[in-house]
């Protein structure tokens, strides 16, 4: 069967962890891993999967995109190396889904808005925050049943699983999340906390997603459409639980979650890297299946 | 090393009286310096659910300023920021607050609070535009590295920076100290042992502050904050004095989270009676507790059996009242929500998780 060959940039957690999972995709082939240091584990890892490895950053993957007929990038890198990547990958015929906090292209969660992205003059997409991909589609679930006037997300991860690239710039991590919150989650204001908890053995993931209604919440119709929205994110997070709620007091609806990983490469309470990796293979293959004729 | 505590040797000495029981103790801590930071209009903000009037906070301030407080510290409980359904919306925002009490100030000087994930360097800018001196840059005591930027740029703008590591009673006084250098790296000038559960006895504040005493450098100061759920705050303060902290943070008539901070004007008392200088007058932040703090309290700030329990099971004092909230709702005991709270061993910030526990809490009571 015919595959849609793919690139990694980003030899770390998350590009290995994506690794794992597009090694099983029955749509996506992984070719190249691009990395910046010849003796890292994330590449020997990858020469070990069978994959094609350079350790010269984007620079070395540019000549083969036509030769080994790449059509998806997916970038795991930092939001600095993206902008330099994204020049060098803009003139060519790929699609770049961005896993750094760098939003050059528009945010991209799954079952909100992907399809409106899979058009032709869509060429970079970011995948937002782990905590946006988590609590956004529950905002959405009450946004299109009703009008959200504010909504305020809280992800509680485990520390070991909080990069120094997140922990450099967390504010990016709020400001990005609250952003999203808002554009593609529907509430008119958006607010985001971050907590980092250090126990031992490590949490997994949890959001607590709160929604203030314009008008008296219909609890029937948002119960349902919370629930609905769970599915439809299970599809490629199975890890995704509702753990309480909707809870309805007076105007505010609450929604529990926990997202727990497939444990790929990364640990299983690492839920909220696992939704980013599981939410780029979504988007890559959806699109992949369009470019092959498939209907998804 | 072990930086000698400064002796002034004219310190004008508050007149106490003179020849009163406890003598032997008189001296303890004579010509000590220790500067008093005062809590009430930002801690004080949890037992007030964030709803103190501009009219109050500018007359509790004032009365502090006249008192000779020299610190006050007006934010959201939580911190700049901290607006919000998780821990409350407040009656004004900090803008405002600060506005209002900034400019009315003849000698104290103005701080504000900030945890990184919850505000952000925009609300640290904005203090700052809004005259505040200090900046205190609050994590957990394991995730330091989280405040670098906001420290960064606290200390860039001149401001008095301040890393403040709260829930410090989690780890051992060799791990605060690792935290400590790395905020300190980041441009603090002050480190701070914050007892946020109110859980430590004074061998455990002594332990930490000589640590951070003897590992920071000697300019660095080393701070204490103190909650008063185990009845320690004056204890744990004069610990954290003897083992080398310059600041100390009270609250008038305790107002805080938990069974509240350390009362301010009884630690006055007992540092004139121990002769140590801070420069606050006695008689006036008694009155300021009697008369401007107690009169607004909704509810008593003391030990009661659910404050005990966060100091005896070392859990975060501003889960106090969200803890009873959600326990009368769902129908199980706010104690045991806060012991299970402690079990789990959660964190400064984390009241997102009290209604999910307490849901999962009645749904296994009325299962059983």
């Amino acid at each position: 069967m015919t595959k849609v060959n793919a690139a990694i940039i980003g030899s770390g957690n998350i590009g290995t962890d994506l690794l794992y999972k597009l090694k099983r995709s029955a749509i996506l082939d992984p070719v190249w891993m691009v990395g910046v240091d010849p003796a890292s584990d994330g590449l020997a890892r990858a020469r070990t999967l069978g994959v094609k490895t350079t350790a010269d950053g984007v620079d070395g993957l540019v000549p083969h995109l036509a030769t080994d007929r790449i059509a998806v990038v997916f970038d795991a890198t930092s939001a600095h190396a993206h902008h330099q990547n994204w020049r060098r990958l803009a003139e060519h015929d790929v699609l770049v889904v961005d896993l750094t906090p760098a939003a050059i292209g528009p945010y991209c969660i799954p079952p909100i808005n992907l399809e409106q992205h899979l058009t032709a003059s869509v060429r970079n997409v970011n995948m937002v925050t782990c905590g946006g991909q988590a609590t956004v589609p529950m905002v959405a679930a009450v946004s299109r049943v009703q009008e959200v006037e504010y909504a305020e997300i809280v992800a509680t991860v485990a520390s070991r699983s909080a990069g120094p690239g997140t922990r450099n710039n967390i504010d990016e991590f709020t400001r990005t999340t609250a952003a999203a919150v808002e554009k593609l989650g529907g509430a008119r204001r958006g607010k985001a906390i971050i907590i980092l908890n250090p126990a031992e053995p490590p949490l997994i993931m949890r959001d607590t997603i709160h929604c203030l209604t314009a008008g008296e919440p219909d609890v029937t119709a948002i119960t349902e459409s919370v629930r609905a929205m769970v599915h439809e994110v299970q599809r490629y997070v199975p890890g995704y639980r509702l753990k309480n709620g909707p809870v309805f007091d007076g105007r505010r609806v609450t929604t529990y979650v926990e997202v727990e990983g497939l444990g790929d490469y990364l640990p299983p309470y690492a839920g909220n890297l696992d939704i980013m990796t599981a939410a780029a293979l979504r988007t890559g293959e959806v699109w992949a299946e369009r470019a092959l004729g498939r209907s998804s | 090393m072990n930086a000698p505590i400064p002796v002034v040797v004219s310190a004008p000495i508050p007149v106490v009286l003179s020849e009163a029981p406890g003598a032997e103790s008189k001296d303890r801590l004579r010509g000590t310096k220790v500067t008093l930071h005062d809590m009430s209009l930002r801690d004080g903000m949890h037992p007030k659910q964030h709803q103190i009037t501009l009219a109050q906070m500018i007359s509790i301030a004032s009365g502090l300023d006249d008192a000779g407080v020299p610190l006050i510290e007006v934010s959201h409980g939580d911190g700049l920021g901290g607006a919000s359904i998780n821990y409350g919306f407040p009656l004004h925002t900090d803008q405002e607050y600060l506005r209002a009490v900034v400019p009315r100030m003849k000698r104290a000087r103005v701080s504000a609070l900030l945890l990184p994930g919850i505000g952000t360097v925009d609300d640290l800018r904005m203090a700052a535009g809004e005259g505040v001196t200090t900046i205190r840059v609050a994590t957990h005591c394991t995730e330091a590295d989280v405040a670098v930027q906001h420290l960064g740029l606290a200390r860039s703008l001149g401001l008095d920076t301040v890393g403040f590591l709260m829930m410090a009673h989690m780890i051992e006084p060799a791990a605060l100290v690792a935290q400590a250098r790395i905020m300190e790296a980041a441009g603090a000038n002050c480190l701070y042992c914050t007892d946020s559960a109110g859980t430590m006895l004074p061998d455990d504040v002594r332990a930490r502050i000589a640590a951070l005493r003897a590992a920071l450098a000697p300019a660095t100061e080393v701070g204490f904050h103190g909650h008063h759920n185990l009845g320690m705050g004056i204890a744990n303060s004069l610990a954290a004095i003897e083992a080398g902290a310059a600041r100390i943070d009270g609250s008038a008539a305790g107002l805080g989270a938990g069974a509240g901070n350390t009362p301010l004007e009884v630690l006055v008392a007992v540092l004139d009676r121990m002769g140590a200088v801070h420069g606050v007058d006695l008689y006036k932040v008694m009155d300021v507790a009697e008369d401007l703090v107690v009169p607004m309290m909704d509810v008593p700030v003391r030990i009661d059996r659910d404050a005990l329990i966060l100091g005896y099971a070392g859990v975060y004092s501003s889960f106090l009242l969200f803890a009873q909230r959600a326990g009368a709702r769902y129908g199980v005991s706010s104690r045991d929500l806060l012991v299970e709270l402690g079990r789990r061993k959660t964190i400064g910030g984390q009241e997102d998780l009290i209604e999910d526990l307490a849901l999962d809490m009645a749904r296994a009571k009325g299962g059983g």
